[in-house]
């Protein structure tokens, strides 16, 4: 909607907004440093509200949660936006000044009546229209999300059923209102700025589009740029699957364990003709590896930028040499360029982001010394007199507007695609823990009282009704494949819904559960919602169980 | 709020004692019963849950006074039932003296060891109760233990107890003077409540008095007994001056507050009244802990619509409408008195939305504390009324413009407040006539120890220590007087070459000590100065919350270096141990945050002067 992907708003502007709402992530959790800045807004007054079927650590902050059923989160948000625009709390200058479609997205919503809305997603009328008219009548609100919206067959939809409503109330473009992403690690908003995606150059430069971009990089680089985009994720597993990618250079990913349906990616990576992994662990699919790369710890071992979830660009310093053979990403690179033919020196981080610089114009002005010397900038900063931009999209508030107004989208409701029946009666939506990180490729290595391993997370009133106990090893089986996990009994959870990470592949195979349908705009898998069922397993001999035991289910 | 807690519930009469402060649990997501059709889909809480944290110390208290104790799944149930995290519940939970975490018998005999119960034979009786009853503190496989407690307040009945015993029909009641460990046991399993002791003072019917002319002669259950001794003149005379008048007064009068640190009320009254942040809060300070201090629980007993009035005219002077009595934790008859005095002044309108039908709002709030000496420091009373541990704020800013929950507010000791009805019934100035200086007025001073009469006297300022001594009976038994301990724990020792002092703040001051709570305790030939030196220490080691270094490690410093004096065992000479206590009560007294850690040596050091450590 907004052209460039990143957060709007600053982690100040979150110390001193009126309202936050997270919606589809347990920040607390797995954004813990956001979640403090999170914590002294609400700590100097701000409301919180959180949207998200687990009643999270974070929800139990909130002053009001909506535990809307997995999947529905377009029916929360229309209801919401029909409440406020049938109140009449809908920004109706701001509306006319910086947006399009409106008209098309009131009829939209109409049908999303306050019944409905509860019909579709569990949650009572009233609260939805609590939380409607709090968002709309609040002076400054900031809404935020993550993987809770975008792990979805339909994550793009979800996304700007969001930003409708921003849109709505103009609650984006000014201080203490935005729209944030939240970003899973401390970079990840840093690898799409580099254009670590397939559409993009670096500085969200249209690959397609942007044909005076891409005439500016080939004349940097001196070699033409191919002007299609690339496939994103789940398009290379397709192009596995029809045998039209048969090499893969994987950095820093595990996809062996963190794809969705692992089955099938496992067999598609052991189908591939050649796979090279440059990681600082040796992981599954490192395992499965024809050449393995090891490289540098990019936070001590190495120098750079890393970007946070509020655009800041932050200076990295390398504290440490790294062990053994591993050598600097940027080593390995320029090392293969050369050995394939290219002699591109040995440039410095610095060089390297000098370059970007004169490439990606929101980068221009952060010069290694301006971003010590600043204490990281936030983009875009254009030249080295701009102070960074602490919230984007303030263009939208000025008159004459800048730039071309925001589209309202319009966005339906459209259920899970693993659907409930008799047969896989439980909803299963998968997560992540404080103490551990994805696979656990990092996070596993060492020990933490807070690691407890794998479990499938019950309501107590499922378990009752299963005839489960705490720790009890269960089946959990979806349409796809089947695992056994010790089940935890977690109160948080509401019968039907059921919980688990993939931090602990070695233990239990949680993505062979999930499916991957995946979002044709994003290539997201819905990892969010799966239906499955749980059950009991027959007592066995001693023998067998401990047969079991020592495979790792 | 992610609150890790444990899987084992509370129990039901846990569960009880929380729901009489709390109200019954509305959600299973607060502790109640889960109705999952609704309650999967929503919650509420936030901000609403956890600004009921000021609630945290009585529910404390109620579990404490039910069960006897506060387990692990009780403090988890308070936890959710608050939206508080179990550290920092565990974290209150332990500050206080009065609470445990760890199972106690139901019935538990407090028995003072305080200085003033020492000098009346408490080791004797403690000596006797172990015999009797085994180690203190004892489990809950037993039915009754007892504990050494620091001063309770009873000076006057020395040696005292508090006798505290929990189930559903919790009760206290005070012992004192205690004839015998057997009599102590014996009335302590007695399941009735006996009468508590009748609170009087030596000087009742004299006709001087202004402070305590109605104690021990009017019901303290009666407002009418109070109307008909000139109570609620002064609240009259009040609505009459309008605010700006009864502060002009209150400033004319010269009145400095009476719990030790005698700064103006006026200012005080003033400086709050002009915030504009609203809502203004007044505190009455009734955590009177201060060893040898027991003249607030006397008013308070003996005269509590007294209290009552005062606030009321301080909360319409100062334009809040909100005012706690923040009673110290070891004064049940205190609590149950002026429960019953506040409940009758609202029946009859004296509280509530429209006092006196004058349309000004003001009601009054009692919060208990829980043993702990510290909650007296102004903003410690502050942090304990809020749920915290009560330890004290860094000042500034100072409590006239950030005080309880931030906002601005009066605290106010008993006895100054007491003053305020006779400087509004008949002016400042008449007020400001009696004492000289920053001495107006007359000042309640508690006679104790080894006194003849022991007990709270109301004289004026100036009056010459020989002659309060002389007033009290002097010396017990007519024995010689060895030292006199002046402002309490937080005080100093005068030799008996000091009875010519006048008791006012500058004359005291001067000698380089101080009236502080008006404590004035007396040691005759026999009583071994150094054990009285080292009773100090240990209470100031105790009572100090921890929070700064000079202070947590300096208490403890200075009870070491007392105790290798005492046992002989010093540290190279007698002069290099003091010389040390002299490096750490400078520390202590440079550094420390609060008044706690700023007077821990005070004591001390001025026994060293007048020579206990000479050979």
């Amino acid at each position: 909607v907004f052209g460039a992907g990143g957060g709007t708003s600053s982690y100040r502007e979150i110390e001193q907004t009126d309202l936050v709402v997270l919606w589809g992530s347990n920040a607390r959790e797995t954004h813990p440093i956001f979640f403090h800045h999170l914590l002294k807004g609400v700590h100097n007054g701000a409301r919180m509200i959180s949207v998200d079927p687990r009643r999270t650590t974070s929800a139990q902050w909130a002053d009001l949660w909506l535990g809307l059923d997995v999947g529905s989160d377009i029916a929360l948000a229309n209801a919401m936006a029909r409440v406020i625009i049938h109140a009449g709390l809908h920004n109706k200058a701001f509306i006319e000044h910086a947006t399009t479609g409106f008209d098309e997205y009131a009829a939209c919503v109409e049908p999303y009546t306050l019944e409905e809305g509860e019909r579709l997603t569990g949650v009572p009328a009233d609260s939805i229209r609590d939380a409607a008219l709090a968002y709309a009548r609040a002076d400054r609100a900031i809404l935020c999300w993550t993987l809770g919206i975008t792990e979805h067959h339909n994550a793009v939809d979800n996304v700007l059923a969001l930003i409708n409503l921003g849109l709505l109330c103009g609650h984006v473009g000014r201080w203490g209102s935005g729209l944030n992403p939240l970003r899973g690690q401390n970079n990840v908003q840093g690898g799409g700025d580099m254009g670590a995606i397939p559409n993009k150059l670096p500085g969200f430069q249209d690959i397609e589009k942007d044909s005076e971009a891409r005439a500016r990089f080939e004349a940097a680089w001196g070699t033409p740029v191919d002007p299609h985009y690339g496939w994103h994720l789940s398009e290379m597993f397709e192009g596995m699957e029809r045998g039209d990618l048969r090499t893969l250079y994987v950095i820093g990913e595990n996809p062996a364990q963190s794809e969705a349906d692992t089955g099938r990616a496992r067999a598609l990576l052991e189908g591939l003709d050649f796979l090279v992994v440059q990681d600082i662990l040796f992981t599954q699919t490192a395992a499965m590896a024809d050449v393995v790369l090891p490289t540098t710890a990019s936070w001590c071992e190495s120098e750079g930028t890393v970007t946070n979830s509020e655009r800041r660009v932050q200076r990295v310093r390398k504290a440490l040499d790294p062990p053994g053979d591993a050598r600097d990403d940027m080593w390995i690179l320029a090392e293969l360029a050369r050995r394939l033919g290219f002699d591109w020196g040995q440039p410095t981080a610095e060089e390297a982001w000098d370059e970007l610089r004169s490439l990606s114009p929101m980068h221009a002005g952060m010069s290694y010394q301006r971003l010590e010397q600043m204490g990281g900038i936030q983009w875009p900063c254009f030249d080295e007199t701009h102070p960074g931009s602490p919230f984007l999209h303030e263009r939208l508030w000025a008159d004459p507007l800048v730039g071309p107004p925001a589209p309202f989208s319009v966005v339906e409701h459209d259920p899970p695609v693993d659907e409930l029946d008799s047969s896989f009666p439980i909803r299963l939506t998968t997560g992540r823990r404080l103490e551990s990180y994805n696979t656990g490729a990092q996070s596993g290595l060492y020990n933490s009282p807070l690691h407890r391993g794998e479990t499938i997370d019950l309501s107590p009133e499922d378990v009752h009704k299963l005839g489960l106990s705490e720790g009890e090893m269960v089946r959990v089986s979806s349409r796809r494949g089947s695992v056994e996990a010790p089940v935890h009994v977690d109160s948080n959870l509401r019968p039907g819904l059921a919980f688990m990470t993939f931090h602990f592949p070695e233990q239990v195979e949680t993505n062979k559960l999930t499916i991957d349908a995946t979002d044709p705009k994003s290539g997201t898998a819905e990892f969010k919602a799966s239906a499955i069922r749980v059950e009991k397993i027959p007592r066995r001999e001693p023998s067998d169980a401990a047969a079991l035991m020592s495979k790792g289910a | 709020m992610d609150l890790r807690l444990g899987s084992v519930a509370a129990s039901p009469a846990e569960r009880e004692a929380v729901a009489s402060v709390l109200g019954p649990a509305v959600s299973r997501w607060e502790g109640g019963t889960r109705a999952d059709e609704t309650e999967g889909h929503v919650a509420r809480g936030g901000h609403e849950a956890r600004a009921r944290r000021h609630l945290l110390l009585p529910v404390l208290r109620a579990v404490q006074e039910r069960v006897g104790w506060i387990s692990e799944p009780a403090l988890d149930h308070i936890c959710e039932r608050l939206t508080v995290a179990p550290s920092d519940v565990y974290g209150v939970a332990t500050f206080y003296g009065l609470l445990t975490v760890e199972p106690r018998a139901p019935r538990v005999i407090h028995v003072c060891e305080d200085i003033a119960c020492k000098c009346a034979g408490a080791d004797e009786l403690i000596a006797r109760l172990e015999e009797r009853l085994g180690p203190e503190n004892a489990d809950d496989s037993h039915e009754v233990t007892w504990l050494r407690s620091p001063c309770l307040g009873q000076c006057d009945r020395a040696p005292a107890a508090l006798v505290t015993t929990a189930g559903d029909e919790p009760s206290e009641h005070v012992l004192g003077p205690v004839p015998s460990a057997d009599a102590a046991i014996a009335q302590a399993a007695d399941g009735g409540r006996p009468a508590d002791p009748r609170t009087t003072v030596p000087q009742e019917g004299a006709p001087d008095l202004r402070l305590l002319h109605r104690v021990g002669r009017v019901s303290p259950h009666s407002l009418d007994d109070y109307r008909s001794q000139g109570g609620y003149a002064a609240l009259r005379r009040a609505l009459e001056l309008g605010p700006e008048g009864v502060i002009r007064e209150v400033k004319d009068s010269g009145l400095v507050g009476r719990g030790g640190a005698a700064f103006p009320t006026g200012v005080k009254w003033e400086a709050v009244a002009r915030q504009p942040r609203r809502p203004h809060y007044l505190v009455c300070n009734a955590d009177e802990s201060e060893p040898g201090t027991f003249k607030d629980r006397v008013l308070m007993e003996g005269d509590p619509f007294a209290v009552i009035e005062a606030m009321t005219i301080a909360g319409y002077a100062t334009a809040c409408e909100h005012g706690y009595i923040y009673l110290r934790g070891e004064y049940p008859q205190a609590f149950e008195i002026l429960t019953s005095a506040i409940d009758e002044a609202r029946s009859r309108g004296m509280l509530g939305a429209d006092v006196l039908g004058h349309g000004f709002s003001f009601d009054i709030e009692i919060r208990r504390g829980a043993g702990a000496y510290i909650c007296g420091e102004e903003t410690a009373i502050f942090n304990s009324i809020e749920g915290y541990r009560g330890e004290p704020r860094s000042k500034p800013p100072f409590p006239v413009s950030e005080g309880l929950f931030g906002l601005p507010t009066v605290v106010n000791n008993v006895e100054t407040l007491v003053n305020v009805l006779e400087i509004v019934l008949f002016g400042g100035r008449a007020f400001a006539n009696v004492g000289e200086g920053v001495s107006t007025g007359t000042r309640l001073f508690c006679l104790s120890g080894c006194v003849e009469s022991p007990g709270v006297y109301e004289v004026p300022y100036g009056t010459r220590l020989g002659e309060l001594i002389e007033l009290a009976g002097g010396v017990a038994g007519g024995r010689d007087l060895q030292a006199v301990l002046l402002g309490g724990a937080a005080g100093s020792f005068v030799g008996p070459g000091d009875l010519d002092l006048e008791l006012t703040i500058e004359a005291a001051r001067e000698v380089g000590t101080t009236l502080g709570s008006g404590v004035v305790m007396l040691f005759d030939d026999r009583v071994d100065m150094r054990a009285m030196l080292t009773r100090i220490a240990a209470f100031f080691r105790d009572e100090s919350c921890g929070q700064c270094v000079p202070c947590r490690v300096g208490t403890v410093r200075q009870e070491e270096a007392l105790a290798r004096l005492m046992s002989g065992q010093t540290r190279g000479s007698v002069e290099d141990e003091l010389s040390l206590l002299g490096e750490i009560g400078a520390c202590m007294t440079d550094a420390s945050i609060c008044g706690l850690g700023q007077t821990a040596y005070s004591a001390v050091r001025s026994a060293v002067a007048l020579g206990v450590f000479d050979d």
